[in-house]
């Protein structure tokens, strides 16, 4: 299936909100999908025998800098069977509170291999899955503070009292 | 700190608390031979039962993505290398055409430098499998192996080394070419290397592959079942030894793959059930072989066609400044451990990229692993991680 009739078939079932928008500048179109539908998306993907993107290549968790505060993921799915790529975002805005922090609904339902990507997406960019069943740190250790690959990250100058240099 | 993001590290140390008192709770690592690294993992065990497997990563964590940040295209290429340091040419190779087509400069590459760019990611390839086995041999108890395999791979690191000047990180291929040419008479010693290691793999196959002490240690467990494989995002050997013929050489078929003639070896469940530890060694040796076809009909082209000339230059379209147009790309090839990827944003302005992402085969490959490893013995345990075939260094980026 073309990306145009992937659009289409989402439209139909979902209805019109359900796709923010598409960007089509780069080599790779993507799917701008509304936030909260993202589950219902990705499970239809999937199981639909026409598109069947049955594999989650990558899982990206996006900090669009400081002057947007904007956050986002993106799902890169694969179908073995029809050899097809699609990629779908998600992203909203967020004020950097470490209290509140960006929450977007988790896939691991439909695919497993979301687990740890969503963990390391929580860990390196602050990003909170709704919905996850283990959504701890992945590579820092548990008690690290603050979120290394957003763009304000100060570094940490002390580990639990050591200097770190 | 927000209640609700403690809430899962909170129940994770009650399920641990709890468990030490009814059943034993192990750590397997970090600093464990077979877990092949500084890799983690804690065992819920009651008796010799693995009840569960909860791996810990991260002792690794070199922060390639937030380096990649703040350095140009050009200068990240280093930094893949050490990703996957057993097969560090197809780190770099994965990266560079990433960028190449983002460029747009991906069909100026002349040919020589695509086959050689394929035949020095072959021997590499050959390397890392070589690595697996021979650890893996270990892991099993089989010592011998293991001093073979470092035996063989000493040739091909020696001639990369000849090739690029270091052993193991290379940075050999850049964006737009290759660092230098093949030193002269590099050809015709890969030639004698194919020939000496034709024979070797026979001996080792005898040694390993058809040994009943190793096939009883290693058929029938930890059984990766297909489906499972694909909802886990394996990929690679993990993947083709669960019977799926999927690789991304013939898939994308990008660089100087579709003019190559070669093999999609699977698994066929031979010694046991399909998807078991022995046939995913087993997809690892086959894949030797086809490796090895594939360096001879490079060698061949370029001996031939190919061959070398004085005005030849690898760095002739090196781009003189990276500034890729404005956009995400996604690139995927098939590193020696399954499909690699990298996530690029690009913001059309700067050598710098916004974001990089790796996508590592490993990653995906051992978070299956609490699944498959669910209610096996502990000696089990360990032959299943050797058969995934983990590089740390990739694992935590």
């Amino acid at each position: 299936m073309s990306f145009d009739e992937i659009t289409q078939l989402l439209t139909d079932k979902f209805g019109a909100d359900v796709i923010a928008g598409t960007e089509t500048g780069g080599l790779q179109p993507a799917l701008l999908i509304h936030p909260d539908h993202i589950t219902a998306v990705c499970l239809e993907l999937r199981n639909n025998p026409n598109t069947y993107f049955d594999f989650l290549s990558c899982l990206t968790g996006v900090d669009y800098g400081t002057e947007e505060n904007r956050f986002g993921v993106v799902y890169h799915l694969a179908s073995i069977p029809y050899q097809t790529q699609l990629t779908l975002k998600i992203s909203k805005e967020n004020n950097r509170n470490l209290n509140d922090l960006p929450a977007f609904p988790s896939i691991t339902s439909v695919y497993r291999t979301a687990d740890w990507h969503e963990r390391e997406a929580y860990d390196l960019i602050g990003i909170f899955f709704e919905g996850h069943p283990d959504l701890r740190r992945i590579l820092l250790p548990d008690d690290w503070e603050g979120f290394p690959l957003r763009k304000d990250y100060k570094t940490a100058e002390f580990y639990k009292g050591i200097k770190i240099d | 700190m927000n209640q609700k993001y403690e809430q899962a590290l909170n129940d994770y140390n009650k399920k641990i608390s709890s468990a030490a008192t009814e059943d034993m709770v192990l750590n397997m690592g970090p600093q464990h031979p077979s877990t092949h690294g500084v890799l983690r993992l804690e065992l819920i065990t009651d008796g010799e039962i693995v009840k569960e497997v909860i791996p810990h990563i991260g002792y690794l964590h070199r922060c390639f993505e937030k380096h990649a940040e703040s350095l140009t295209y050009q200068q990240t290429i280093p930094f893949t290398d050490r990703m996957d340091y057993l097969a560090s040419m197809n780190n770099s190779h994965a990266f560079v055409m990433g960028v190449e087509r983002m460029m747009g400069i991906d069909k100026d590459i002349p040919k020589r430098v695509e086959y050689i760019r394929v035949l020095v990611c072959e021997l590499n390839r050959i390397g890392s499998h070589l690595i697996a086995i021979g650890t893996y041999g270990i892991d099993i108890g089989a010592f011998t192996p293991f001093l073979w395999c470092f035996r063989d791979r000493e040739h091909i690191m020696g001639m990369l080394e000849w090739a690029s000047g270091s052993r193991m990180l290379y940075n050999y291929i850049w964006v737009g070419g290759l660092f230098y040419d093949l030193p002269v008479g590099f050809e015709e010693r890969c030639r004698e290397f194919v020939d000496y290691f034709k024979p070797k793999m026979n001996e080792l196959n005898e040694l390993l592959t058809d040994n009943q002490v190793f096939i009883n240690r290693t058929a029938n467990v930890g059984v990766l079942p297909r489906d499972v494989a694909i909802n886990y995002g394996c990929s690679g050997p993990m993947l083709r030894g669960s019977g799926l013929k999927w690789d991304l050489r013939r898939i994308d078929g990008y660089s100087a793959y579709p003019e190559l003639d070669f093999d999609i070896p699977v698994g066929k469940g031979e010694m046991g059930t399909l998807g078991d530890c022995w046939d995913r060694y087993k997809v690892r040796v086959d894949e030797i072989e086809q490796s090895l076809r594939m360096i001879e009909q490079c060698l061949d082209r370029l001996q031939k066609e190919l061959k070398r000339t004085p005005d030849f230059d690898p760095r002739a379209k090196l781009p003189r400044k990276t500034i890729p147009k404005a956009q995400d790309y996604y690139v995927r090839c098939e590193g020696a451990k399954g499909e690699l990827g990298f996530y690029f944003m690009a913001d059309g302005k700067s050598e710098i990229p916004t974001r990089v992402k790796a996508r590592a085969p490993s990653f995906s490959n051992l978070s299956v692993l609490p699944e498959i490893a669910r209610g096996v013995m502990i000696a089990d345990l360990v032959a299943t991680v050797g058969s995934v075939d983990i590089v740390l260094g990739e694992l935590d980026r």
